[in-house]
């Protein structure tokens, strides 16, 4: 067992690379979940010119592979729009890798809100024009609570995707748990190819505890909206026999 | 489109007093499939018309087109005397509403649904609310004695708390009966409100229907398949078959003594069951 242990100043080097990832990932998260959003009812908008933008932006952030985006955007966009935003200028690599991942994430995310209003039943939305609540108002205070229990689950998979797209912010020289190994592995290589290993048995650890606690943060946000659910209703929010289902 | 506005009608809006409907020349087709066919329709304010008719003949589309759930095609609707699809222009002339025009019209008409259409995450009072709080600016307090009052009004004052999954099917309507007359329209359509109920809670829902027709406060529109319920309370009744009005008048006139073999043919087909 002590052969799967490595030293505290290689722990320390993986723990700083550890948090560069979920920083990374926060930043990421943050700007997905809010390009999400508007780009997810962007696409069901009556006007034409917005679902078209919305579309557009849906097919490019899923269109591109990762690594791509985050190469362009960490090495060329700084030099290409530099002139303009000045703010890009002189950007960290996690940040720049931060936007990237969460255009990416975007793209993928709003076709997951976009399915969840669409999975609300249509009488919903005419009982609010009935009502005469605004389209504004119905999103905010019929469809997407509603539609929040159904968002969760696959954003869960989603964020937890982004998690392992950060290791590729490593590949264009930033800063994550990923470049933290690398750097160690450029220090081990003398001590044998034993070590090396040993090493990448630690950062598959680390990187399935992280995902981990994304996955508790989540279910417990299904937890807290199910108990909500149940308190006021005395039910189930999802009567399905989660036994019977467990194992697909 | 149709610009031939001749009649004015004085109900003032303002007052929250039944209002009245006019089609004019009203065309609305799904696809290829026509549903209302130069329709012209006058419902008068505090009347209450019931529309009978075979399914798929267009009724519920008079309902849902007043409501603006489906944009028409061709004519106008006005609702107490204002276009609710049209703005007339400086000139006189009818240009297309805008939506902020159709809202304000929007205001005074109140619909109740077949599947009830309540809102899962909010309890019977908190539907009932939603609107005046939210719509008409009513404060939260007043709100909830006005939705408190509608409750007790349609009997379930004690369910105030409870979510529509807590609710029978009766129930439910009700609430969402008590939903659309927060807001106090000037004009009710009901679209087959107790179809989709057990037998035995249908008297309930039929119930406050009589007492909102009693209060007279505001002008109604139904379908209904209740053909007992349909003779009690209209002052009129439309057969409907193909997108247009076979024919109208008194419930003894069109129930027991049709002038139409499609009104008879139809009638015939329900009392058999």
């Amino acid at each position: 067992m002590e052969d799967l242990v490595l030293t505290p100043g290689q722990y320390a080097q993986l723990w700083n690379g550890a948090l560069a990832t979920v920083r990374i990932l926060a930043g990421a998260f943050a700007l997905g979940l809010f390009l999400s959003l508007v780009v997810g009812v962007g696409r069901l908008s009556e006007r034409k010119w917005v679902r078209g933008i919305s579309f557009g932006f849906v097919e490019f952030a899923r269109g591109i592979s990762s690594i791509i985006l985050l190469t362009i955007m960490v090495i060329a966009i700084p030099i290409l729009l530099g002139d303009v935003f000045p703010w890009l200028r002189g950007r960290s690599v996690a940040v720049l890798g931060a936007i990237a991942l969460g255009l990416n994430m975007g793209g993928y995310g709003a076709e997951i809100i976009r399915g969840s209003i669409l999975a609300i039943p249509k009488g919903q939305g005419e009982a609010c024009i009935a009502l005469n609540l605004s389209p504004t108002q119905r999103l905010r205070f019929v469809v997407l609570p509603q539609a929040l229990r159904i968002i969760l689950p696959p954003m869960g998979n989603l964020t937890i995707e982004i998690l392992k797209g950060t290791a590729l912010v490593s590949v264009v020289a930033g800063f994550d748990l990923m470049r933290a190994t690398q750097n160690l592995i450029a220090g081990m290589l003398a001590q044998g190819a034993l070590g090396v290993t040993v090493l990448f048995i630690n950062v598959l650890f680390i990187y399935f505890i992280l995902a981990q606690g994304v996955n508790g943060l989540f279910r417990l946000a299904e937890r807290v909206l199910d108990r909500r659910f149940e308190q006021r209703t005395g039910r189930s929010a999802v009567p399905i026999n989660v036994a019977a289902t467990a194992g697909s | 489109m149709s610009t031939n506005v001749t009649e004015t009608d004085r109900t003032d809006l303002s007052d929250k007093g039944a209002a009245s409907v006019r089609f004019r020349a009203v065309d609305k087709a799904f696809g290829s499939l026509t549903v209302l066919e130069n329709l012209h329709l006058d419902v008068e304010p505090g009347e209450r018309v019931v529309i009978i008719g075979p399914s798929g003949s267009g009724k519920t589309t008079i309902l849902r087109v007043t409501m603006t759930l489906e944009h028409i095609d061709a004519g106008t609707i006005q609702v107490g005397g204002q276009h609710l699809y049209h703005e007339e222009t400086s000139a006189g002339s009818l240009k297309a509403a805008s939506e902020r025009h159709i809202r304000k019209v929007r205001s005074n008409i109140g619909m109740v649904f077949q599947h009830f259409n309540l809102f899962p995450h909010m309890s019977a009072i908190e539907n009932v609310m939603l609107a005046p709080v939210k719509v008409h600016g009513t404060s939260r307090e007043e709100a909830q004695h006005l939705g408190m009052e509608l409750l007790a009004k349609v009997g379930l004052a004690e369910h105030a708390n409870h979510t529509p999954g807590q609710l029978s099917g009766g129930q439910k309507q009700r609430v969402a009966i008590a939903r659309a007359l927060a807001t106090q329209p000037s004009v009710m359509l009901f679209d087959e409100v107790t179809s989709a109920l057990d037998p035995e809670l249908v008297g309930d829902v039929l119930k406050v229907l009589r007492d909102i027709a009693e209060e007279g406060k505001t002008t109604m529109m139904l379908v209904t398949h209740e053909m007992g319920f349909a003779r009690e309370i209209a002052d009129r009744i439309l057969m409907f078959d193909k997108g247009r009005v076979v024919e109208s008048g008194p419930p003894s006139q069109v129930l027991d003594d049709p002038q139409e073999d499609r009104t008879r043919s139809f009638l015939g087909a329900v009392a058999e069951h």
